[in-house]
């Protein structure tokens, strides 16, 4: 079978062709589509976890008990999974335990730009490192071999620009392994970490490393290509056709595993070129570790430590700037950031809290694009779940000069992944700061993934929802109220309120994404604004709609009127309205109805 | 041996730029090349800038363009034509659907929309070709078909049979929309 795959739905193939009927994961970008695609494959169990801790754990578990567990998440994820992950490695896994790290150069969708490859060193676990589609699917599998044999997790590092590439990938559908047989495994000494048995155990890391670094030297994708000897570049992944589409004639050790690397390779490789490149994004992974054998590289002095890389950045770095071949026109051209939808429930949220000149404490969602103007309804974003602790530090900081002044937002997916712990924290220490939790029924930033409160799991199966008002009240907040942030009035009141009052408080601000299918109500006809009473104040306009659009009246209907603000009328694009409602409620003249008059 | 060359497609999201680059990406699969294509999705995309860089070849490497490489720009946009112009060729090609949608600074009154795009890059590029996908994806009998019509006027570029691309398209679509993007498909390669 000849198909184009993306990395991750040639991961997702690779893995059910090796035998893997057992994956855990939670979305983030670029990972997401792993999960989604391997779903779908019969006869496997696949769940969105609360987050990646909880994933990494149900993945470690599935392995005790022989199976083969893929565990899929973004770089950032593998920050909240470390936790059990570097004791994993002490244990071992039993079965096979494959961890997917997919980082994000560039940050294209993430809050920061860590290189995960330092994970493995750290947590002494190999990592192999694919290149594109084809790579992602054999690669898959090694990782699941290499697991089993050594007796190790194993990370499979993928990038923005392999995971979300398609290209042709080569398969033969007859290739499908059974899934491992499951048994019940006794032995404390191996899977209780105390100190006296992790103690030996930290031994045994030791050793499987270092049969790890033997099986990297002759490991077949661990690849010399000698043609031009003048120069040698060492690289992996992505970098490796970046540079190979750059530079075709140079020779290349390419290698497929980056953790642990192949010293005696390296070693051949260095004599057999005049000068070597290290070409790697981000960290320099490789390039210090091979200057630590003594071999002499070029590497993170010519080449950029941020951003990702591509075939121009590569040639620039070594060739020097080239002179574009002719001169393009100099003018500034309107950008277009990113917005809320039209519909969006955040909005009317956010615009009142912008409003309130409070410091809102955010999170990671959809949401965190409303720091921008003109809502600027956030003020702080770091990580899943920070908004609560945060909101909580800077209140009890401030003391009485906070009093009312400081919110926390966090939506309902981001609230299950890690708001809990944090919110539980607010009750028992007296907080005093607001908290709201965005309910907009789903993970809308991913692309509509079930959670715990959506009443669905990944497979599509009916689950127990989770009554966000009752966990909410059980983690000891007595003060919660429940808004719909269609009624500006209604959350400019409730937020008040609750600014108001002393000791820690929710507000639960509760309407489905405006994209989410299955909690649709039936279309709500477009709006419409009435040139006549418009008045051209553009009060509408500060609610950021990508709707709503202003036009300069024509020269003759101005002449007739001399107020000054009526120069310009206010329109509502009909194809693109949700019919929220906000811009009515703003609206002093009311020009904006619902129906044709 | 045939050359990498680069195809780069470009517009604002809810256009259809990656079904576009989908199809397109099957149709050099299916005539037995190898082809790569990559994108960045993930954020909320409505109404931002999308790409799609698709190269093609006996044998590709990087999925990703340098500047001054691509052989083909279709843009989506008439305005944001203007931001991938660093990547084109000298002599490269240049589709513009002139369908013009405003960014928030033009939608507020703040900034006008450019008005002399094309003279503007006529003075550089040679070989531009202009379309009114809009109206041709009306006259096929869907708006939705503009990414079609567009993939209907490269198409005149490439030398790949209309039959390979009509049976991608047909494989592309739910039946009841195949009739509408094979003659959207026509309007744009006869444009």
């Amino acid at each position: 079978m000849r198909e184009l795959l993306s990395g991750n739905e040639a991961i997702a193939r690779g893995a059910f062709e090796c035998g893997v009927r057992f994956a855990a994961g939670y979305p983030g970008t670029p990972s997401t589509e792993i999960m989604e695609a391997f779903a779908k494959y019969p006869g496997v169990y696949a769940e969105w976890s609360p987050n990646e801790k909880v994933a990494m754990e149900v993945c470690i578990g599935a392995a005790l008990a022989g199976a083969r567990a893929l565990v899929v998440m973004k770089h950032v994820g593998v920050n909240v999974a470390a936790d059990p992950l570097f004791t994993a490695s002490y244990t071992g896994t039993n079965g096979a335990l494959v961890v997917i790290t997919a980082d994000d150069p560039s940050l294209h969708s993430s809050q920061n730009e860590q290189d995960n490859r330092q994970y493995a060193r750290f947590a002494k676990i190999p990592m192999l490192e694919p290149a594109d589609s084809q790579e992602a699917l054999e690669f898959i599998k090694i990782a699941f071999d290499i697991s089993e044999r050594f007796d190790t997790p194993v990370f499979l590092r993928s990038t923005t620009r392999v995971s979300h590439s398609k290209s042709v990938v080569t398969y033969d559908e007859s290739r499908i392994h059974d899934e491992r047989k499951t048994e019940i495994n006794f032995n404390a000494e191996k899977f209780v970490m105390v100190p006296m048995n992790a103690r030996k155990r930290r031994v045994v890391v030791e050793k499987r490393m270092e049969s790890l670094r033997q099986f990297a030297e002759t490991f077949s994708e661990n690849r010399i290509e000698i043609t031009n000897p003048d120069v040698g570049i060492i690289t992996s992944g992505i970098s490796y056709q970046h540079a190979k589409d750059a530079f075709p004639t140079y020779s290349y050790l390419k290698l497929g595993m980056v953790y642990p690397l192949p010293v005696g390779l390296i070693r051949y490789f260095a004599s057999k070129v005049r000068k070597i490149l290290v070409i790697e994004e981000l960290d320099p992974f490789l390039e210090e570790q091979i200057r630590a054998l003594g071999i002499d590289v070029t590497g993170k002095e010519i080449f950029p430590y941020t951003g990702e890389f591509n075939p121009g950045i590569i040639e620039q770095a070594i060739m020097g700037k080239v002179d574009p071949q002719c001169r393009l026109p100099e003018i500034s051209i309107p950008q277009r950031p990113p917005n809320l939808c039209p519909g969006c429930p955040h909005r009317g949220l956010f615009y009142v809290l912008g409003k309130l000149k409070v410091f809102v404490t955010g999170d990671i969602g959809c949401y965190t694009l409303s720091f921008m103007k003109p809502l600027e309804g956030l003020h702080s974003c770091i990580c899943m779940g920070a908004s609560i602790g945060m909101a909580h530090g800077m209140s009890k900081a401030l003391g009485e000069e906070g009093r009312g002044k400081i919110v926390g937002v966090i939506g309902d997916s981001t609230f299950l992944h890690s708001g809990i712990t944090p919110l539980l924290n607010m009750a028992y220490n007296k907080s005093d700061a607001v908290i709201i939790i965005c309910d907009n029924r789903t993970t809308a930033m991913t692309g509509m993934q079930e959670h715990p409160a959506t009443g669905f799991t990944l497979q599509g199966e009916k689950a127990t929802s989770v009554d966000l008002y009752a966990l909410v009240k059980t983690l000891g907040i007595d003060q919660i109220s429940v808004v719909d942030p269609y009624d500006l009035k209604a959350v400019r009141s409730a937020v008040k309120a609750e600014l108001n009052r002393s000791g820690p408080s929710v507000i639960i601000s509760r309407r489905a994404c405006v994209l989410f299918k299955r909690d649709k109500t039936s279309p709500r006809k477009p709006l419409l604004n009435d040139p006549e009473k418009c008045n051209g104040c553009r009060l509408c306009l500060g609610l950021g709609c990508p709707a709503l659009a202003w036009r300069k009246r024509d020269l003759e209907q101005v002449a007739n009127d001399v107020s000054s603000k009526n120069q310009g009328v206010a329109v509502i694009d009909q194809n693109l309205c949700n019919a929220c409602g906000l811009c009515a409620q703003l609206c002093k003249s009311g020009a904006i109805t619902e129906e044709k008059r | 041996m045939m050359q990498t060359k680069a195809i780069l497609l470009a517009g604002v999201g809810g256009q259809g730029v990656l079904k576009a680059s989908d199809i397109l990406c099957r149709v050099f699969m299916d005539s037995g090349l190898d082809v790569k294509k990559s994108e960045v999705h993930g954020m909320a995309q409505r109404g931002g800038c999308v790409t799609s860089h698709v190269r093609y070849g006996d044998k590709v490497y990087s999925p990703l363009s340098k500047e001054n490489e691509v052989d083909i720009l279709i843009s989506f946009e008439k305005m944001d034509t203007l931001r991938y112009l660093n990547y084109v060729s000298k002599n490269g090609t240049i589709i513009i659907n002139q369908e013009e949608i405003y960014p928030p600074a033009v939608n507020l009154g703040e900034v006008p929309y450019p008005s002399d795009v094309l003279e503007m890059i006529g003075r550089c590029f040679n070989n531009v070709h202009p379309v009114n996908a809009l109206a041709l994806a009306l006259q096929a009998g869907n708006t939705h078909a503009v990414n079609t019509v567009l993939m209907g006027a490269l198409s005149s570029y490439l030398s790949i049979p209309s039959d390979c691309w009509e049976k991608v398209l047909r494989d592309s679509f739910p039946a009841k929309l195949v009739d509408v993007n094979i003659e959207a498909f026509r309007l744009g390669r006869n444009s």
